[in-house]
């Protein structure tokens, strides 16, 4: 803004000496403003490419919109052969597998954040903070190879015939439903898995929102006595509450979208609601990756695009979700995430 | 009779010292075993893909193409490589300029306002996206219409997932380089457009260059948005046009490549994937941590 005006108040000087001042006068004029129009067409440009990508899935899924109807969240028949296209598995399977995730990952990261930002001098803390930043680096076919290949044969050879032993075998939620396969390839070992993605993230966040809360309130906290614990749990958390909530839900939309480590480890049943965590299932990311590229039938294709669509508009309410609630820490703590 | 009852209800609030430093001691140790958990699990998945696939580098694996037939023994995954630096490369010189403009706009430009207020929302929205939603729509708005699969159609969804990355670390950069600098190059008479490219963003150089590099590292090691666009191919890329060009028809990529090698039955094509996955994970982890110490200082001021 000041570059206008700034602009403005030179041009009229120009005229004085106007043999040495024209050239340089002129530059100003034509550089200052196609560098602003260029850098804020690419800013905007970014905005307008989110709604196009809205705008293409909406009209790519519109066939099977119109054509499957409520059907497609509300049978579990998918069935391309007969032109059945339920995903109400896919969608059970997306949100258990989440859930899984969501309950390993957000204590393991709060208590993660608490050692970084409470207990351990800054050199170390960053140290371990990287460490766990680069779990986010591993791509995700990775974690899936390495699931596929070590952590399902533990589940399936000793955690599983393990649980059976114990009275938790009979609780529903657990005891194996007609599909099972043994466990290694299930919803509970890509919810493991997802939970060790989503991780760093969540770690990271709730690292930086915490790091938010005044130095000057957590030492009142430990003026009176408290322990470090009481400090974290009763004036850090509370103060930076809705940071950990934004935290959580950053975490919840990678999981609820996460695509190739689940694609390898749940199992790919399409047409059975699952009735156990340690029964094979698929989620809306892994239907997608593996029956886009050989879908021939039309409506296939378009049903696969509409449960993207579905799946891009959770993650985006949860991504607005979680900045909103961002935002609100950073408004009550004045500084920046 | 309140004061009583308050009086009498405290007692169970007032913890014992002794009970609330035992606690204290159990979230700390809690905490510790966390990290060391989480550092465990990173370091467990380095050494599982180091040890499996450590054996199947050889010089043939960086120089002859994808095996078709499940027999023999040769082949590598040459051609992969080589796929996964063009996609790669093609997505940054797309994604890289308008990024560092739409930070640009972001930082010097837009500010606190509302539009730019706006855009740095949904910025921050379209990271959290999943990369399959992306490749569905790179599969709409280009492989659909010309009916083939295109290695460009790989390019333009992965620059799709670079783009509010790069906006926004440039942005976060460009905001800690401090005010003065910038009003002592306006003070000299140079114009916007001189003092942000020469001096600001000169000035953040570092952290600029580690943003693009993390940005770029980020997508070479994705599968998703390549499977119905990129998708996969047993030969080499034979130049732009043609059936096997970049622009017309499917280009082997290492990750797509492994994902198939991977859930084959044959020991020799796994034994291959497990090479492609240490190589990119030599790549992704030897590319973060190198930025990161070759420019922290860029990273404060």
């Amino acid at each position: 803004m000041s570059t206008v005006e700034l602009d403005a108040t030179q041009s009229p000087g120009a005229p004085r000496g106007a043999a040495q001042a024209a050239p340089r006068g002129h530059r100003l004029r034509i550089g200052d403003p196609i560098f602003q129009v260029l850098a804020t067409a690419c800013g905007l440009g970014l905005a307008v490419a989110m709604f196009g990508l809205a705008g293409v899935l909406v009209y790519n899924s519109w066939p099977a919109i119109s054509g499957l109807g409520t059907s497609v969240f509300t049978t579990v028949a998918w069935s391309p052969v007969d032109h059945q296209y339920g995903a109400l598995a896919a969608l059970a399977g997306t949100f258990l597998s989440t859930l899984v995730a969501m309950v390993i990952a957000v204590p393991l990261a709060l208590v993660i954040a608490l050692l970084l930002v409470e207990l351990v001098h800054p050199a170390v803390a960053r140290v371990v903070g990287t460490a766990i930043e680069m779990l986010a680096a591993i791509p995700s076919i990775i974690f899936g190879m390495v699931g596929i290949f070590v952590i399902v044969p533990f589940i399936q050879d000793k955690l599983v015939p393990w649980l059976l032993t114990t009275p938790l075998a009979n609780v529903p939620g657990i005891k194996p439903g007609p599909q099972n396969q043994g466990g290694g390839l299930s919803i509970f070992t890509a919810g493991v898995v997802l939970a060790f993605m989503v991780l760093p993230f969540i770690t990271a966040v709730s690292r930086d929102v915490l790091k938010m809360v005044p130095q000057v309130t957590k030492e009142a906290g430990y003026g009176m006595g408290s322990t470090t614990w009481e400090v974290m749990h009763k004036i850090s958390m509370r103060y930076a509450n809705s940071g950990i909530v934004g935290a959580v839900f950053i975490g919840l939309g990678r999981a609820l979208g996460e695509t190739m480590a689940v694609a390898y480890l749940i199992g790919s049943v399409y047409t059975q609601l699952p009735r156990s965590l340690f029964d094979p299932g698929t989620s809306i990311a892994s239907l997608i990756a593996q029956q886009f590229s050989e879908a021939t039938d039309k409506i296939q294709v378009s049903a696969l695009i509409e449960l993207g669509l579905i799946l891009f508009l959770i993650t985006v309410v949860f991504q607005i979700m979680a900045q909103v609630w961002l935002r609100r820490v950073q408004r009550s703590t004045g500084g920046r995430a | 009779m309140s004061t009583v009852a308050e009086v009498r209800s405290a007692p169970p609030r007032r913890r014992s010292i002794a009970r609330r430093k035992a606690t204290d001691l159990v979230i700390k140790v809690f905490s510790w075993i966390g990290a060391w958990f989480g550092i465990a699990v990173m370091a467990f998945i380095v050494w599982e893909v180091v040890v499996r696939g450590a054996g199947a580098l050889s010089i043939a694996f960086f120089t002859q193409p994808t095996p078709q037939d499940v027999t023999s023994t040769a082949g590598g995954f040459a051609n992969a490589i080589v796929g996964t630096l063009v996609i790669t490369g093609v997505a940054a010189l797309i994604a890289i300029p308008a990024g560092f403009l739409g930070g640009i706009y972001l930082a010097e430009f837009g500010r606190n306002g509302r539009v730019a207020t706006a855009v740095r929302m949904i910025a921050n929205v379209v990271m959290g996206v999943p990369s399959i939603i992306v490749g569905v729509f790179a599969f709409a708005i280009i492989v659909k219409p010309v009916h083939h699969y295109s290695g460009f159609a790989g390019s333009v969804a992965l620059a799709f997932i670079m783009l509010p990355v790069m906006a926004r670390t440039t942005e976060d950069i460009l905001n800690l380089v401090p005010n003065e600098i910038r009003e002592s190059g306006l003070a000299m008479g140079a114009p916007r457009w001189k003092v942000t490219l020469g001096v600001v963003c000169k000035a953040a150089r570092g952290g600029l260059i580690t943003g693009a590099t993390l940005a770029i590292v980020r997508v070479a090691g994705e599968t998703a948005p390549l499977l119905f666009t990129a998708l996969s191919s047993p030969y080499w890329m034979t130049g732009l046009f043609g059936p096997g060009g970049f622009f017309e028809g499917p280009v082997a990529n290492l990750t797509k490549t492994i994902y198939d090698f991977s859930g084959s039955p044959y020991p020799h094509w796994q034994a291959l994937a497990w090479g492609g996955a240490l190589v990119i994970i030599i790549a992704v982890l030897g590319m973060n941590i190198l930025v990161r110490l070759l420019f922290q200082r860029g990273k404060e001021w």
